[in-house]
């Protein structure tokens, strides 16, 4: 297992206001589950990644910049248990659960 | 007519929410409290923020209740210590808070290997709590309907449940038919025979045996209107009951011992053997019935 963190400066879009914490996806192979939880993180956003697949830190890193460009959060951490996720199939599962959080 | 709603192919959180009243779900020790395994760690794999195990209270037709349900699709919804401690947890709690009933969505090949020894005692611990449960008067009611089925220890706490649900698609039995057929031998049970495995282990061979009270499609709402009708207040045990119990047990043996498949067996129930497997489940009731 490799334990990976990043932060990365947030964008103009907070949690909708009251938001739960929610999770999307599972730990099966190929797949990966995402815990999106509200944080007072003065604006930033945190990357909590626990992944069967090692030397991957530059993938990870270019598809949560990709994420943050897009989506623009802010103050939210995102947790990852992952079992072999494909780029595609994280950024996905990212824009799953940020339209749940994100949601009014 | 409505578009199916699979239940095998939904994850656990999208069944409860299909089976309880909508929005009435309060998720006990959810993700974000973080309960992960001690003990996947050890072997460097990969776990899970609710270690495969969803609990919580909700109210299904107005009526309140406990529900557990299993992952199958992480580590096939196997019983490790914090999974099967939530679930301990959540049947002690209805024993003193006694709701409606304890509904526990099953979906596990059985003990998780890599925590052998706590996973048998959880397993030991739910059945001691499920009887716990039911002496203070509440029923716990077993749904079966997802992708690893209710094997190895799940099946046994699923059958000290006072009712069980399940589809066809929903198998159950103690050992699997790899497991089988290593100890017994290809002969007594080929496991490459999925039509075999499939009548033997399957929804509709343990409706006819009177395992499954209820055998519905592969739809959440069906599932949610057989809870909705099995619902009810729970008859206590006696002698009489239990010796019952164990007279069908014994005719059951009497009747269909030297049988070697489930086909043998509905024939003498009186079914068209061969119509059983295309039937729906209303029309396999009706036919049950007749017979």
């Amino acid at each position: 297992m490799e334990h990976l963190k990043w932060e990365f400066d947030g964008g103009v879009n907070p949690p909708a206001p009251g938001k739960s914490p929610c999770m999307v996806g599972v730990v099966a192979s190929s797949n990966l589950e995402v815990l999106a939880q509200p944080a007072d993180l003065g604006g930033k956003c945190r990357f909590e990644v626990a992944t069967t697949v090692a030397h991957f830190d530059e993938a990870w890193k270019a598809v949560f910049e990709d994420f943050m460009e897009r989506q623009k959060p802010r103050d939210v951490i995102f947790a990852i248990n992952d079992f072999a996720a494909i780029p595609p199939v994280v950024s996905i599962r990212l824009d799953q659960a940020w339209e749940t959080l994100s949601a009014s | 007519m409505t578009p199916r709603i699979s239940y095998f192919e939904a994850s656990a959180r999208k069944r409860i929410n299909g089976i309880v009243d909508p929005g009435t779900f309060r998720e006990i020790l959810p993700p974000e409290d973080r309960r992960v395994s001690p003990h996947l760690g050890l072997f460097d794999a990969p776990v899970s923020f609710d270690d495969g195990a969803i609990i919580g209270e909700a109210t299904v037709d107005g009526k309140p209740v406990f529900l557990f349900a299993q992952e199958g699709k992480f580590r096939g919804g196997s019983l490790g210590e914090v999974h099967a401690s939530k679930m301990i947890g959540l049947l002690q709690r209805a024993a003193l808070k006694k709701p409606s009933a304890v509904i526990g969505l099953f979906d596990s090949g059985g003990v998780r290997l890599e925590e052998a020894n706590a996973g048998e005692i959880g397993a030991t611990e739910i059945v001691r709590a499920i009887f716990e449960t039911q002496a203070a008067g509440v029923p716990v009611i077993g749904l079966i309907g997802g992708s690893c089925g209710c094997f190895g220890g799940a099946s046994i706490i699923s059958c000290c449940c006072d009712t069980l649900i399940g589809s066809e698609e929903g198998r159950l039995s103690v050992s699997g038919p790899e497991v089988i057929e290593t100890i017994m031998g290809v002969e007594a049970f080929d496991s490459r025979d999925k039509a075999l495995v499939w009548r033997t282990t399957g929804g509709k061979n343990r409706f006819l045996f009177g395992k499954l009270a209820r055998l519905v499609s592969d739809h959440i709402p069906d599932f949610r209107s057989a809870v909705i009708d099995v619902l009810a207040p729970r008859q206590p045990d006696s002698t009489a009951s239990l010796r019952k119990d164990l007279a069908s047990l014994q005719s059951r043996l009497d009747t269909y011992g030297k049988d070697t498949d489930a086909r043998q067996i509905w024939k003498q129930m009186g079914l068209d053997a061969a119509k059983v497997p295309e039937m729906t489940p209303a029309e396999l009731a009706a036919a049950a019935k007749k017979s």
